[in-house]
């Protein structure tokens, strides 16, 4: 899967969550969001991506409250 | 002219709660207060003469026919346009009548051609009857004197004839084309013996702004007004009733049939949804289903450079499912999925979910509602509780303020606009919030009070702007809010919408609207009376669709307009049955009934009744799938009756994602754009060979009957049925009816719903269960289906599909009237008389600019891709905006939107596409290669030769 369109994909969401709450909300949001919505390949691209972190992952622009998120669903060494 | 099986009562039927009670010939009958003599006699069982009265018109009192007595009163008044009144009694046949009436009669006959036995009206004609009737033995003036005998015929329009010969000047067409439709196309010119119906200035009907609607052939009383089939083909002897497989209005029409040949559709009188209207292509353009493109046999082939091999059903079925089982194999569980029609039925499209969840094994399902709707699922789903528009279309009766947003009803669902425009000319305000000056600004007695002429993509901006209006000038409704609404997620909304940056004057240098118009606009919603909301895809399809939903909703609470007649919230579904496609749960996250896949007591009902485990993750939705191709996980996919080669944004990237399938299966009427790319075309029915339901946009589940046996020799739910076994899931029906039983068993929304009830109940709209046996009309009407309202914050986002200077000009897209979607029906069909080629509109200055003028071939360019189009310079499109429809192929409308799409629910945002304009004069790139990939496949088809299946 394409991680750009993902991570702009994630992004979109990202920016709707955060307008919602707290950060903690947006997280929990965003999360319950993705895990509803994208399916297993997307999520486990978008999770590779952002357990690889790195410059790829600080130049792309995904946005912290998404990077939490993911993390949730995709921790780290799955 | 009348249709089969119908009593025409002469005028409209009146509600009231008062009744009268009279007498009619010494039967005593009672009648609402407002009901005229003529129809109280009817329903007395005394058939009144009649010529200028129909029960769809506005009572007119021309013909002098339905002249009766009345005790008590002087004179010989006409029935249709006296009132009842309590005690009356009527006598409608006396020798002082029946005097009349002849004389009346003589004078239409003197001037009226008599060539009954070879007049296409002949049996069927309202005038033979009414000379019948009275008894009509001679004419006294002779037949020598001035007539209209030699006047010429318009045979312009290509469904029906105008022969002004046998006109009789009733005016119920030109009433028809006022009262019924609203376009106001016709009039009579000159008066006295020299008054004719004339289209327009005196033109013909095709010059005019007639839209072949067909209502002034409906409302025609003698053969003046006859549809072409008719006159070429004689007149039907049985009809059947059933639903239209265009838009969302889903009109009720009965099929005329000769054996298993439709000589024409008629709008049903009884139909809830269109009341006996109907637009040109429900009406008329029903002729693809036998058109000679379609394709009657399966076809194989291992590559698309190959040409096809015809095989039969067994052979095509069973390589099919070798395919899927291999790649399976393979690629794994998930390498393959299908997209479910949402024009094929309730039933079929519940079957094909089921196939893929049960015999795929995996979610791996979607439907068109992706490229279209799909936001209103999430967004009503959301602050509402149900994923369905809150009211059915009579509501509109009883609004006082109309908001239509993002949709073009004229266009897109032109016999509600009738509707709409009915209200509007009875003294409802108008809003309409759009960037193109749509018909509904400015029309014929009808004129928008605001209209909001926004900048594409900037729809949150304007909704919410709105309720900053709304909240900080007092016009809450703050006693809905507390008793409906959760209180905590509405003082949040609160403080957001009250913050200055949310104003309209901040807003107005991103919408392009003026803050005073936004103001003006607030305002009425908020306090001219009843209000309701229209939308359609100009909301749906951007990259904040389901924000503006959410937005659209947290109004129609904000102002306590929900929850009774003539307010709510209403979603113009595009197609004839997306609205069912996305009940039957042909969504990758959704079972029937919108109920998440991982929720486990769903699941387990599913489970044990299909008897299979199922996936409890989501699947893949169409523009993942397309993503995962590309990857190479995704390998396989069942297409029924879409066609995303066309529809879908992007065309080279779908494209690119179908060419890299190991199995693309089409299941269509006809080689469309997908099955181009396909290796196994499994030919597909219309609408005409169905049985089952379709279900429109007011949630209203009508049935299809079936008047002519499937072409191909397999209805499309059999299809499904053994492509399920062959892949070793068992699946038996004896007949559609038995699949609904099983949607009713597995779907709380629809357990009240079957076969037997919808014929006992016309139609049924969803939810019918035990708390509402007879359906729901108005929903939300004491609680919300999740309980109490959730206002949601509105944030706006711009889009990412930024203007430059390299692209500097907003693509927005949308339909017309007279072609539908991609085209693949009604190209088939005389509308292309109307609309032949897809446009460019662009406005006077931007075309200047770039020395473009009306006609020149313009390419538009995005970051996507290219392709050329024809201009047409209008001010219907605001400086820096450029418009365009998708209906033909050739015209590459998709393959410059771009895979920008909604944040929730991945619906494209074709109406903002950044482009350039430039003056061209060759075809693009793209469409050099189309027109190459279109001739090479056509001659595969052509060449397609039988043989047995490896």
């Amino acid at each position: 899967m394409n991680v750009e369109h993902l991570v702009t994909m994630a992004n979109q969401i990202g920016a709707f969550f955060s307008s919602q709450g707290t950060h903690e909300e947006a997280v929990a949001g965003i999360a319950d969001h993705l895990k509803r919505f994208w399916e297993q390949r997307m999520l486990q691209t978008i999770g590779a991506f952002v357990n690889a972190g790195g410059d790829a992952l600080k130049q792309s622009g995904l946005q912290q409250n998404v990077v939490e998120a993911v993390q949730q669903l995709v921790p780290p060494g799955r | 002219m009348a249709s089969l099986n119908s009593l025409d009562y002469g005028t409209p039927a009146r509600t009231s709660e008062t009744l009268v009670t009279l007498e009619v010939d010494g039967v005593s009958v009672t009648v609402p207060s407002g009901t005229s003599v003529m129809r109280a006699s009817i329903e007395a069982g005394s058939k009144v003469p009649k010529l200028c009265a129909t029960d769809s018109l506005e009572p007119f009192g021309s013909c002098r026919l339905c002249l009766v007595e009345i005790e008590g009163r002087r004179g010989l008044p006409a029935s249709c346009t006296t009132l009842v009144e309590p005690g009356m009694k009527v006598r409608t046949q006396t020798e002082r009548l029946q005097n009349v009436r002849r004389g009346v009669m003589e004078l239409y006959i003197s001037d009226h051609p008599l060539d009954c036995l070879t007049c296409s009206a002949n049996g069927d004609c309202e005038l033979q009857d009414m000379a019948g009737v009275v008894g009509l033995r001679e004419v006294r003036y002779g037949y020598d004197g001035a007539n209209h005998l030699k006047s010429a015929k318009d045979t312009s329009n290509p469904y029906f004839t105008f022969d002004p010969s046998k006109c009789i000047v009733c005016s119920r067409c030109v009433r028809a084309c006022e009262e019924v439709q609203g376009t106001f196309a016709l009039t009579i010119d000159a008066r006295g013996f020299a008054s004719v119906v004339s289209p327009g200035q005196n033109g013909d009907f095709m010059d005019s702004e007639c839209v072949s609607c067909g209502a002034c052939v409906q409302a025609c009383p003698t053969a003046t007004l006859m549809e072409k089939s008719v006159i070429e083909r004689g007149q039907a002897e049985h009809s059947h009733v059933t639903t239209c497989a265009y838009c969302g209005v889903g009109c009720s029409f009965r099929a005329e049939m000769k054996g298993t040949e439709v000589i024409r559709m008629v709008p049903n009188k009884d139909g809830r949804a269109n009341h006996g209207h109907s637009c040109v292509k429900g009406r008329f353009a029903w002729g693809y289903a036998t058109h000679k493109d379609r394709i009657k046999s399966p076809m194989i082939r291992k590559k698309i450079t190959d040409p096809w091999q015809e095989v039969s059903w067994a052979d095509a079925i069973a390589y099919t499912a070798a395919e899927f089982r291999r790649i399976q194999d393979k690629y794994g569980r998930d390498s393959v999925g299908g997209i479910t029609s949402s024009r094929c039925t309730n039933e079929e499209t519940y079957l094909v979910q089921k196939l893929i969840r049960a015999a795929f094994g995996n979610n791996n399902v979607d439907t068109c509602a992706r490229v279209c709707h799909s936001p209103t699922g999430y967004g009503l789903k959301t602050t509402m509780g149900e994923s369905a528009g809150t009211q059915d279309f009579d509501s509109v009766e009883q609004t006082d303020v109309m908001m239509v947003i993002g949709a073009n009803p004229t266009d897109g669902h032109p016999v509600f606009a009738s509707a709409m425009k009915r209200r509007l000319r009875a003294g409802a305000k108008l809003i309409v919030a759009d960037p193109r000056v749509i018909d509904m600004v400015d029309g014929p007695h009808i004129h928008a009070d605001y209209h909001l002429q926004l900048r594409p993509g900037t729809n949150v901006a304007l909704v919410t702007s709105m309720a900053h209006v709304i909240a900080s000038e007092g016009l809450l409704d703050e006693k809905f809010i507390a008793e409906r609404c959760e209180p905590k997620p509405f003082e949040t909304w609160r403080t957001f919408v009250l913050d200055p940056r949310n104003s309209p004057e901040a807003m107005e240098s991103v919408t392009g609207v003026p803050a005073a118009l936004v103001r003006g606009a607030a305002r009425l919603y908020a306090t001219g009376g009843n209000a309701a909301i229209y939308y359609g895809l100009g909301v749906t399809e951007h990259s904040q669709g389901s924000t503006t939903v959410m937005g659209i909703a947290n109004l129609a609470m904000a102002t306590g307009n929900i929850g009774r007649r003539g307010v709510g919230v209403n979603p113009l579904r595009g197609q004839n049955n997306v609205q069912g496609s996305c009940d039957m749960g042909s969504f990758p996250h959704e079972y029937p009934g919108y109920r998440h896949v991982s929720d486990a007591g769903t699941r387990a009902l599913f489970e044990s009744d299909w008897g299979v485990a199922l996936s409890d993750e989501p699947g893949l939705r169409i523009p993942n799938m397309f993503e995962a191709a590309i990857d190479g996980t995704f390998k396989a996919l069942y297409v029924q009756g879409e066609d995303i080669a066309q529809s879908d944004p992007n065309t080279q990237h779908v494209t690119a994602a179908l060419t890299s399938l190991e199995c693309l299966v089409v299941q269509d009427l006809f080689l469309c754009e997908t099955a181009k790319f396909a290796h196994v075309f499994l030919p597909g029915s219309s609408f005409l060979e169905k049985d089952g339901t379709f279900t429109n946009a007011e949630r209203r589940i009508s049935r299809v009957r079936k008047v002519m046996p499937p072409l191909t020799g397999m209805a499309d739910w059999e299809v499904t049925v053994a492509l399920a076994n062959a892949l070793g899931y068992p699946m038996h029906y004896d007949s559609p009816s038995d699949i609904m039983d099983e949607i009713a068993r597995l779907t709380p929304t629809f357990t009240g719903v079957s076969f037997a009830a919808i014929d006992e109940m016309g139609s049924i709209q969803w939810p019918c269960n035990p708390e509402a046996p007879l359906g729901t009309p108005i929903m939300h009407i004491d609680e919300f289906v999740r309980g109490k309202g959730k206002f949601v914050v509105t944030e706006f986002v711009p889009t990412e599909e930024k203007v430059n200077q390299r692209f500097p000009l907003i693509l927005t897209t949308g339909r017309i009237l007279s072609q539908y979607n991609v085209g693949a029906q009604t190209r088939r069909t005389a509308n292309v008389a109307w609309h032949d080629e897809d446009r460019i509109e662009i406005h006077p200055q931007d075309a200047e600019d770039r020395g473009i003028r009306e006609g020149d071939w313009v390419g538009i360019s995005s970051r996507a891709g290219e392709t050329v189009l024809r201009a047409r310079v209008t001010e219907r499109v605001q400086p820096g905006v450029v418009y365009t429809t998708f209906h033909f192929p050739e015209s590459g409308a998709n393959v410059i939107t771009t895979d920008n799409s909604d944040w929730a629910t991945n619906c494209p945002e074709y109406k903002v596409t950044a482009v350039q304009a430039t003056l061209v004069s060759h075809p693009s790139e793209w469409q050099n290669r189309f027109k190459s990939f279109t001739k090479e496949q056509v001659r595969l088809v052509e060449q397609r030769k039988p043989v047995h299946a490896p």
